[in-house]
């Protein structure tokens, strides 16, 4: 059985206009200790299907649809406090701005010391030196001083580093991080995101990387997932979807890293913009930006295809399956 | 510490430099304190000799300086009225308005907490829209008027609540005359106390909630519950206390504000108060404890800020009193 399964999970924001689809057949399912990127533009859902695993998506937003099982527990249908029992402690999460995470009128002592509290019978002294061994761990200069400190005496990257040890003062199975290093300075990116590799690796943690960056998503994640206007387009083994991209929109996604251009040339980018949830077209949600665009992709909702390891939901790539079936036959 | 001190004293003096010369300038324009203070039988030969005694037909400046120098000794000036020094009758009243204004900060404490907090909570639930509906009427609704109708309501029609004055007081400290410690004079206080927090109970409670629906959708928030720990500590620490930094700051003017603005609620209540003692000043056109009235509520308000100051550094981790 897998860790974390997510079964044809829907979400939907309910509107003054309506009920908006924000997340809609989203499956996957996550193992101990394997790192899945999740990646696309901004507003494709990223954010919200790493809240809504925690059920933390804030109103009018909620799961309409499917299941998220956690060790074959479904969260969406816990009672408040027993899925509390789970965040921060079998789950936790790594938010995206570390400016904005921390409470700024309580310490960082108080803030990783409640943490531990909320979930486990200790005293209070304990738990402190659980945190200070936290936060050696995350490298912290002179960890003792930083307890009785507020966060606004403390850098961006400092802070990062203790929403990172929060996440895992208790030892959780699942880290879900939202672009945790999207708000850092660049020197600091990498050290942030290295550190947090490996802790994650030692503590054999599973971790959910939310980020647009392919390249940090090619680099550290075993499987990753594309998604497009609330729906996961392609998912399948990292390597292979770097390598051989199959869906038009992560083809354009690959296109359009710098690497790839030559120097001196214009960088590829994919024409158009991605449509807002209200106004999602009909068939295929990227067939107005699609440079493959067929009949069919106007009007049905094309169906997620195995191709090889991955999953495609692509009609060009159902038709060339096809194909290539019938081929086989003859 | 001692830096915020001295800086504050310094900006105190510059306040009530210029609180002292506006109110005393201001005096001119009030009418003719020799019509209140002599009979009609003087004559105008007369008048004009004590306006010269009394140094009324001096320049602005030479009386202003005048004036000055003895308001520096502690002296804002005999009243006409009272033939006593102004400062000491206002004071022999400061008590009065003192435990007025208390108690409704007791009673604006008590509810706008729970109630801002529960309607930004739950801000769909029947609860908190009667709330807010209420807090509208509320703001909407003159002092004069709630308090009119508070006495025909409970003095009158149901004859529960005395309608006027103090009622009994004791002398503590000496020199304190209080209501606090008889059941007659804490009777005496309700109603004062409910029509004086009438207008700035809503205020409170709707500033409280917008500030705690905003805090509620705030990252950290987010992260809290993120952890799993328990709503009672997110909403009552990690958001409340964020809460707080916005309102206190609010609150403190409101109470130095609430000090001046007793003069209605004494006046319909008959409370022996300063408020009421500057409304009868100005009806006798005694300028002297006009002056000294508009001084002594100049003070209040800097040290009120002061001690608002003083608290919000507490709170507030982010500030640091001294370090600027």
């Amino acid at each position: 059985m897998a860790l974390l399964e997510v079964k044809d999970l829907e979400v939907c924001f309910g509107l003054r206009s309506g009920a908006v689809k924000a997340l809609r057949e989203i499956n996957f399912s996550l193992e101990r200790g394997e790192r899945l990127g999740i990646v696309g533009e901004s507003g494709a859902g990223k954010s919200v299907l790493g809240f809504s695993i925690l059920n933390l998506i804030s109103r009018p937003g909620y799961i309409s649809k499917g299941a998220v099982n956690f060790e074959g527990q479904n969260l969406a249908d816990l009672k408040p406090h027993q899925l509390r029992e789970i965040r921060g402690n079998r789950i936790s999460m790594i938010f995206q701005d570390p400016m904005m995470t921390l409470n700024p009128v309580l310490t960082i002592g108080q803030q990783m010391v409640e943490c531990l509290l909320a979930h486990r019978k200790m005293r209070e002294s304990d738990a402190r030196k659980i945190a200070l061994q936290k936060l050696q761990q995350v490298q912290i200069p002179s960890p003792e001083t930083r307890l009785d400190q507020y966060p606004h005496e403390l850098s961006g990257g400092m802070r990062q580093r203790i929403v990172i040890a929060i996440g895992l003062l208790l030892d959780p199975d699942v880290i879900i991080a939202d672009e945790p290093t999207t708000a850092l300075d660049v020197t600091i990116q990498a050290e942030i995101m290295d550190l947090m590799l490996n802790l994650c690796e030692q503590n054999n943690v599973a971790l959910i990387l939310i980020t647009h960056d392919l390249g940090v998503v090619s680099e550290v994640t075993q499987n990753m997932m594309v998604m497009y206007a609330g729906r996961v387009i392609e998912r399948g083994p990292t390597k292979e979807i770097i390598n051989d991209p199959q869906h038009p929109y992560t083809q354009g996604l690959m296109n359009a890293l710098p690497q790839m251009a030559q120097a001196g040339q214009k960088l590829n980018q994919i024409k158009g913009a991605m449509p807002p949830l209200q106004r999602i077209p009909t068939g295929c949600a990227f067939n107005p930006r699609c440079e493959y665009v067929m009949e069919i992709c106007r009007h049905n909702l094309p169906d997620s295809t195995v191709s090889g390891n991955c999953r495609v939901a692509c009609h060009m790539v159902a038709e060339m399956k096809r194909e290539q079936a019938m081929g086989d036959e003859v | 510490m001692i830096a915020f001190f001295i800086k504050r004293f310094f900006q105190a003096v510059v306040v009530m430099f210029v609180i002292s010369l506006i109110s005393f300038s201001i005096q001119d324009n009030l009418g003719d304190p020799l019509r209140e203070l002599v009979g009609q039988a003087v004559s105008e030969e007369e008048r004009q000799a004590l306006r010269d005694e009394m140094g009324l037909n001096d320049p602005f400046l030479v009386q202003y300086v005048r004036f000055a120098k003895n308001a520096l000794q502690g002296d804002l000036g005999e009243s006409y009225f009272f033939k006593e020094p102004a400062l000491e009758v206002i004071l022999n009243k400061f008590p009065a308005t003192l435990e007025l204004v208390i108690g409704a900060t007791f009673i604006i404490v008590l509810f706008s907490v729970p109630l801002g907090v529960y309607s930004a909570i739950k801000p769909q639930s029947v609860f908190s829209k009667a709330v807010m509906g209420f807090s509208i009427v509320g703001i909407s609704i003159p002092v004069f008027l709630t308090a009119i109708g508070l006495i025909y309501l409970f003095s009158i029609e149901l004859g529960w609540m005395p309608s006027y004055g103090r009622g009994e007081t004791v002398e503590i400290l000496g020199f304190w005359e209080s209501g606090f410690f008889t059941q007659d004079g804490l009777e005496h206080l309700i109603l004062p106390c409910f029509t004086l927090a009438s207008i700035m109970l809503p205020l409170f409670i709707r500033l409280i909630r917008a500030e705690m629906m905003e805090v509620l959708q705030s990252e950290y928030v987010k992260f809290a519950w993120a952890k799993g720990i328990s709503p009672r500590r997110i909403y009552f620490l990690h958001a409340l206390k964020n809460t707080m930094l916005p309102v206190i700051t609010v609150g403190g003017v409101q109470i130095g504000t609430m000090v001046a603005y007793t003069i209605l609620t004494e006046t319909v209540f008959q409370w022996p108060g300063m408020g009421f003692l500057f409304l009868e000043a100005v009806n006798r056109v005694d300028t002297p404890l006009i002056v000294a009235y508009l001084i002594v509520v100049g003070a209040i308000f800097v040290v009120t800020n002061t001690l608002v100051d003083l608290i919000y550094g507490l709170v507030n981790p982010t500030v640091k009193l001294a370090g600027r």
